[in-house]
């Protein structure tokens, strides 16, 4: 990777807390959606059996799915995951530009932070996603409670939601192939000045401004 | 921090979105069935049989799919009778045959409206084993050498109860528990053993496999899906 700024240091973008809870969430993701393609499509049904081995694996990995995440925020360790929660909460009028505009209009003019709209986006649909498919499982897991309309209602969003799901998992997999360095972000955790200068311009001035901050303490 | 918090606000719409879908999901789903449901049944592809859609799930507790030929194909009844009976399919499909059309309903919560089953009345082929006296209840074996199941004799008597070979006007596949399975009309779609073995008549009522695992061993389905069938 070729960089035409002169300061070749690598600028940090996911701590490790955050690497870690992505990719055991990652990992969880990939667990369920193969068991749920096997509980799910007649074909490897017919092709796998052994339901009460996949429906095991399938539940207990669907129960800790959230986990990674959460003991990601919840201690001391994880103020950079909390920052980036806040940033993909918020929406700024770039934001819309970028969904409107981004083929049309050259790479700088949407001011982008350290997240873009479609990852925004993409996050918000995971983290909404976790919480409807854990809910609707544990429904189905432990239907009793519940009427048989219910149940129905429960199987019908757990279904189209997993559809939901292969889809957003295929097309951010996809985007990270298409940008190796973005994908660095996640694998070393950091990425190159040159990348975020012209893709994450706002996110890559608000870096250097706290960086210049450490090297110059304001005088007491 | 900048911007408004629209993340917050899809979040919860899409929260919203699965609530409002498993209030609402039964009737959308009755309207996709009815709908939708016509059209995929006629695409070649096979592709659309992968959505959730008038569908059957095809559920196998054992690693493999279990095949038995219709010509090798024994239906054992033993126990607590007069007579113990070994029929074949020819032997089954000779006798006096009953069709049914109802939902499949499964305990999780997806349905298949509208089914047509044929098939012998279990109550039929207990009469030509002899029921003994003492006689309390009935233990079903499947071929795939682990599922089992169980009803009382009451339930088994009922009308709507059936060794079934048929399912939408042909044989019934591998798949659907083929050559000859259990259909149990008004209970939730576990009790309907696939691959059907053995019928031992027995003196008490032994849990089947998914009842040892929790379920309900009498699994009427409920009376919130404007089923009549259901009591006792």
């Amino acid at each position: 990777m070729t960089t035409t700024h002169r300061d070749d240091a690598v600028i940090p973008r996911f701590d490790r807390v955050e690497r870690a809870a992505h990719w055991t969430t990652a990992a969880l993701f990939g667990v369920l959606m193969l068991t749920g393609a096997v509980l799910y499509a007649g074909p490897f049904s017919a092709m796998f059996g052994r339901r009460e081995l996949f429906r095991q694996v399938h539940v207990y990995a669907g129960i800790l799915l959230p986990v990674p995440v959460l003991l990601g925020v919840a201690g001391r360790w994880g103020a950079r995951l909390r920052r980036d929660v806040g940033r993909i909460n918020r929406w700024t009028r770039d934001d819309a530009r970028w969904f409107r505009r981004r083929n049309r209009v050259p790479p700088g003019r949407v001011d982008v932070g350290k997240f873009n709209a479609g990852q925004k986006l993409n996050a918000t649909f995971f983290a909404a996603a976790v919480i409807v498919m854990l809910a609707t499982g544990l429904m189905l897991r432990w239907p009793n409670p519940f009427s048989n309309d219910l149940r129905t209602g429960a199987t019908f969003v757990h279904d189209w939601f997993a559809f939901g799901i292969w889809i957003a998992v295929l097309g951010h997999i996809y985007f990270a192939i298409r940008d190796p360095v973005a994908l660095g972000g996640m694998t070393r955790g950091s990425v190159t000045p040159y990348w975020a200068r012209t893709e994450r311009p706002a996110w890559y001035r608000e870096v250097t401004q706290e960086r210049q901050d450490l090297e110059e303490p304001a005088p007491r | 921090m900048d911007g408004a918090p629209v993340g917050r606000r899809v979040f919860l719409g899409l929260l919203g979105v699965g609530a409002a879908g498993i209030v609402l999901g039964s009737n959308v789903q009755r309207w996709l069935e009815r709908e939708v449901g016509p059209y995929l049944a006629k695409d070649g592809t096979g592709l659309s049989g992968l959505l959730p859609i008038g569908r059957f799930r095809i559920y196998s507790v054992t690693g493999s799919m279990p095949h038995r030929g219709h010509d090798e194909y024994r239906l054992r009844v033993s126990g607590l009778v007069d007579q113990p009976l070994t029929l074949s399919y020819h032997d089954i499909r000779a006798m006096t045959p009953t069709g049914l059309t109802r939902d499949f309903q499964c305990v999780t919560g997806w349905r298949v409206f509208a089914v047509k089953w044929k098939g012998v009345r279990l109550g039929d082929v207990l009469d030509r084993a002899g029921v003994q006296a003492g006689a309390k209840a009935l233990r079903f074996r499947s071929f795939d050498g682990t599922y089992t199941e169980s009803l009382t004799l009451k339930q088994a008597r009922r009308d709507d109860v059936l060794v079934a070979y048929e399912l939408e006007g042909e044989e019934l596949s591998d798949a659907h528990g083929g050559p000859v399975r259990l259909y149990i009309a008004p209970m939730y779609g576990y009790k309907s053993i696939k691959w059907l073995d053995r019928i031992e008549v027995t003196d008490e009522v032994v849990p089947g496999y998914w009842e040892d695992r929790g379920y309900d061993v009498d699994a009427w389905i409920g009376r919130s899906n404007n089923r009549d069938d259901n009591a006792p």
